[in-house]
């Protein structure tokens, strides 16, 4: 069956709408289950708005599978569980460290959960909303180019009308709604403008080269889009001090470029562009030599003789070792600040799941990415599979920048675990990417509509008089 | 496109193994490092999340624990007369660890020991959280408080041990300090820690253990023995062929002099020389057994080493020395320094006829289910001289508390007691005001059950008045009195 999903097919696949449901309910029960278990560890008694949330669960969990049965009836059926049960640990998560007074202070923020289940349900909304009104994935394709502006004007609105926090100039201000993150919905944009722009150039991209001792060198005319591109990242990376969004920006053009193309010289060429820009921002900017000097030194006791966000986060970890403490009795809010509900999420669940629960949410985000890479190579058009790519690239960047950051593997950066980390930007956004994904899925996956009727074939109409 | 589209996937495909190679470093192989690491709050947050265990004296805790505000440390020690037995229990305190039997038996009062890891398990099974186990010490609580209130305002120490097993009986040290005053990890805690740290009168050193004194002249009951063992004379009873005054050996005529003019220590005897505490008859001697000789003796005596009580002492010395330094090292001065164990330990070994028992003040590790994990037996230590020697030594110490006019044993009942005062120098010159100390046993039928020694460092008394029979020889009778009639009671 699998492999069937792999190869255009005309055959009737199935549509795989009970599947989905069946582990619906696991993704939904498993939360509810982890909510109990954190109220049992707190206060020995099951939560009080354990009943709320359960429903409150099911009922977007539900809305969102009648919406894809009706709308999108052949896409894949695992990515909405996925999301669902992340998006339920998450706000479990969130509330668990909200039972944490020290760090649900009000100059903290106060209890994050409610304001992150309204998030949600928004973003659930607009994941109902794309697959309700955006019939096929490729009408975006006309937007290509106003894509591109909006995404820019989103990527530089903070280094004009943002502010700086903890560091980083990523967030910006909006009235009665609270703090944004533009960069979240950038992404998704920016992958709809790459598609666009790749789908048209890739030829041009591809052959017009020039072959240098046995690499293929682009044109200078086409190289131009790309110097914009690593530019902009640069700007982000050095106005905005967000090392993650430009990595990130630029490590998904390689690749959808690569995808396009077909030429590992352009991965040769992006991997030389950053590496430059990654020496001339490092030797520059405090803010990122700091990260780099946590990463070398996480046990480091901080000059003023505190232990560091760094050290605290490596001792969750390795304090919840193979099995964790059991949700609720670990101590990841010695991490302190807001990091511990965002930025460093991830250390609760390792120290509260242990190794066994990081690697299952590893895993959850893995087999996200994998069905993403498997629409892409199942979509039949150009576009909608350098958009899947692209969007599952975004997604799996994302977990490695982030996971690996956390966990000390590479520097840390200003990013957050899609779903599971506190954030409405990064919800919304996120539920948004899923959307798309699945409307490209359904693409892929519907039933090729049948041969249009040959007049040969046909009767000899009879006319009656 | 699908061909690098795989590519990408494979490429995606690793950088979650990546991430998950990763977690199982950091979770599985750094785990142990980074969950004990000192500074990860988690260890004394589980520490401090249950009661520790008691340290037990004659059947009564002398700790405990009870339930604070701090929302990590849920529990703090808290200590009874925490000032008197500070010596014995040391502290355990949420911001600066702990010392003493709260450090050496750490893992036992937390529960965390090896040994109880059954009783752990069963506890899991059971629901019940993690307890700790008991320290059952071997000291005397009327004992102790008779030596803590002995030293009342006075700079000392008194060790007092049961010379027959070696089982510390008391471990008083003057100026002391209250570990509950610091047990917690706020501010008072810190303020309290601070001025205890700065206090020029040290309160926090355990005097009894951890200072090495010169012993002065308790110390001639060692250099008597060395005498006695390495024949340098035959008995208490013979006169020794000692000038008065008597010139240091290998000095241009340097004089050593008597405490007292009119003292008979011109070729006195043993006796009479402990009775006087002639320092030319014992620092004659000490110069005919030699420096050599001298070591060999007051090591079997537990010079120059550490011992484990299990708290760790420090170590007393008598070093290789020269012909001067040895002879004046024979009469406690020089190079000689000593704990106030260790002049227990001396006085323990003669009145055990000459068998030296090793000290010890834990009696028994009990785990919360009260079941026994360590028992402690008594062990010899070594034999320092022979019993017939030790009985002479006991009956020329008796002698001179029976003829001291300042030294009144009748509080003690039908016991025989025997002891040597000491005035230790000090200062250049002698300049500072001497040491008193004490050292002395009391004898029943049975044996000896305990040994004392004391010693008074400043006494806000005149330098004139400082005198081992005066300022010592009261305490070391108070706790010998106490133990006797605990020894009749019981």
């Amino acid at each position: 069956m699998s492999s069937s999903n792999t190869t255009v097919s005309t055959g009737g696949l199935p549509s795989r709408r009970n599947t989905e449901l069946a582990m619906l309910v696991f993704a939904v029960l498993i939360p509810v289950f982890a909510y109990a278990n954190v109220g049992l560890a707190k206060d020995e008694s099951l939560p009080a708005g354990m009943l709320g949330y359960g429903l409150g669960l099911g009922l977007m969990a539900g809305v969102a599978h009648l919406v894809v049965r009706r709308w999108a009836p052949y896409a894949d059926p695992l990515m909405l569980p996925i999301a669902t049960l992340l998006n339920g640990l998450g706000l479990v998560l969130i509330w668990r460290l909200d039972q944490e007074p020290q760090i649900t202070t009000d100059a903290l923020g106060g209890p994050m959960a409610a304001d992150q289940l309204i998030w949600s349900t928004v973003g659930l909304a607009l994941f109902l909303g794309v697959l309700v009104f955006l019939k096929d994935h490729r009408i975006l394709q006309r937007y290509t180019y106003i894509s591109m502006v909006v995404a820019l004007i989103l990527l530089a609105s903070p280094i004009f009308i943002g502010e700086e926090i903890n560091g980083a100039r990523i967030w910006v201000q909006v009235p009665g709604v609270g703090s944004l993150q533009p960069a979240e919905f950038a992404k998704i944009i920016i992958a709809v403008f790459f598609a666009g722009y790749l789908m048209v150039k890739r030829d041009a991209l591809a052959l017009a080269s020039r072959r240098v001792m046995g690499i293929y060198l682009p044109r200078g005319r086409d190289m131009g889009p790309i110097l914009v591109i690593w530019a902009i990242s640069l700007m982000i990376l050095i106005f905005e001090t967000d090392l993650g969004t430009s990595l990130l920006f630029f490590g998904i053009f390689v690749v959808m470029l690569y995808v396009a193309t077909e030429r590992t010289s352009w991965i040769i060429f992006g991997l030389l562009l950053s590496a430059t820009g990654a020496v001339l921002v490092a030797s520059t900017n405090a803010h990122v030599g700091d990260r780099v000097h946590n990463w070398l030194n996480p046990l480091e006791v901080h000059a003023n003789g505190g232990i560091t966000e760094t050290a605290n986060v490596m001792y969750s970890f390795g304090s919840g070792g193979l099995f964790g403490s059991g949700l609720g009795q670990g101590y990841s809010r010695l991490i302190g600040g807001i990091g511990a509900k965002s930025d460093y999420i991830l250390a609760t669940v390792g120290e509260e799941l242990g190794l066994a629960g990081m690697m299952a949410v590893i895993l959850l985000y893995a087999l996200l990415i994998e069905r993403g890479m498997r629409t892409a190579l199942a979509a039949r058009d150009p576009f909608g599979k350098l958009l899947a790519v692209g969007l599952s690239g975004i997604f799996a960047i994302q977990i490695f920048v982030v996971a690996g950051g956390v966990t000390g593997l590479i520097p840390l950066t200003g990013m957050t675990m899609p779903f599971l980390a506190q954030g409405g930007s990064s919800v919304i956004a996120n539920w948004a990417l899923i959307a798309l994904l699945l409307r490209i899925s359904d693409t892929a996956r519907r039933p090729a509509p049948a041969p249009a009727p040959s007049p040969d074939a046909e009767q000899t109409q009879v006319v009656r008089a | 496109m699908n061909k690098p589209m795989r590519r990408v996937s494979v490429f995606c495909g690793l950088l979650i193994l990546a991430l998950l190679l990763r977690v199982n470093w950091v979770q599985f192989v750094q785990a142990d490092e980074l969950q004990n690491d000192a500074n990860n709050r988690r260890v004394n947050i589980e520490r401090y999340a249950h009661p520790r265990g008691d340290i037990i004296v004659d059947g009564e805790p002398i700790t405990g624990s009870e339930e604070a505000d701090d929302p990590d440390y849920r529990y703090q020690r808290t200590f009874t007369d925490g000032e008197m037995w500070a010596p014995v229990t040391g502290y355990s305190s949420q911001a600066y660890a702990t010392s003493m039997l709260e450090g050496v038996h750490d893992s036992i009062l937390t529960g965390d020991d090896d040994r109880l890891f059954f009783n752990n398990t069963i506890d899991m099974f059971t629901g019940e959280d993690q307890r700790g186990g008991n320290v059952v010490t071997t000291l005397n609580a009327d004992a102790q408080r008779a030596a803590f209130e002995g030293l009342g305002d006075a700079k000392g120490a008194v060790a007092a041990i049961n010379p027959m097993t070696g089982e510390v009986l008391a471990l008083a040290s003057t100026p002391s300090y209250d570990p509950s005053s610091f047990s917690g990890n706020d501010g008072d805690d810190q303020e309290a820690w601070q001025a205890l740290e700065s206090d020029e009168d040290k309160p926090m050193l355990n005097r009894a253990l951890r200072e090495t004194y010169p012993p002065g002249s308790t110390f001639k009951v060692v250099t008597a023995a060395a005498a006695l063992e390495h024949g340098a004379v035959e008995d208490v009873d013979t006169e020794t062929d000692t000038p008065d005054p008597y010139y240091l050996p290998e000095t241009n005529n340097v004089e050593l002099p008597n405490l007292s003019d009119t003292s008979p220590c011109e070729d006195a005897d043993v006796r009479t020389a402990i009775q006087y505490s002639c320092n030319t008859v014992f620092a004659k001697l000490s110069d005919e057994v030699g420096n050599e000789q001298m070591r060999e003796t007051a090591e079997e005596f537990g010079f120059n080493q550490e011992h484990f009580v299990p708290i760790r002492t420090e170590a007393s010395s008598y070093p290789e020395d020269n012909r001067p330094q040895n002879a004046q090292a024979g009469i406690g001065q020089a190079s000689n320094r000593a704990t106030p164990l260790q002049m227990a330990m001396v006085a323990g070994a003669i009145a055990n006829d000459g068998t030296l028992m090793q000290p010890y003040m834990v009696d028994q590790l009990v785990a919360p289910n009260l079941n026994v994990i360590e028992q402690h037996d008594p062990e010899e230590m070594s034999e320092p001289l022979s019993a017939e020697n030790a009985q002479m030594i006991q009956s020329a110490m008796e002698t001179m508390v029976e003829e001291s006019d300042a030294i009144d044993t009748s509080a003690l009942g039908d016991v025989r007691v025997g002891g040597k005062t000491g005035t230790a120098q000090r200062g250049e010159n002698n300049e500072e005001i001497p040491y008193a100390w004490f050292i002395s046993y009391a004898m029943t039928d049975e044996g000896s059950p305990v040994a004392v020694a004391v010693v008074v460092e400043d006494a806000n008394v005149d330098r004139e008045d400082v005198s081992g029979g005066g300022l010592a020889a009261p305490i070391a009778l108070d706790v010998m009195e106490a133990v006797l009639a605990d020894e009749d009671a019981g």
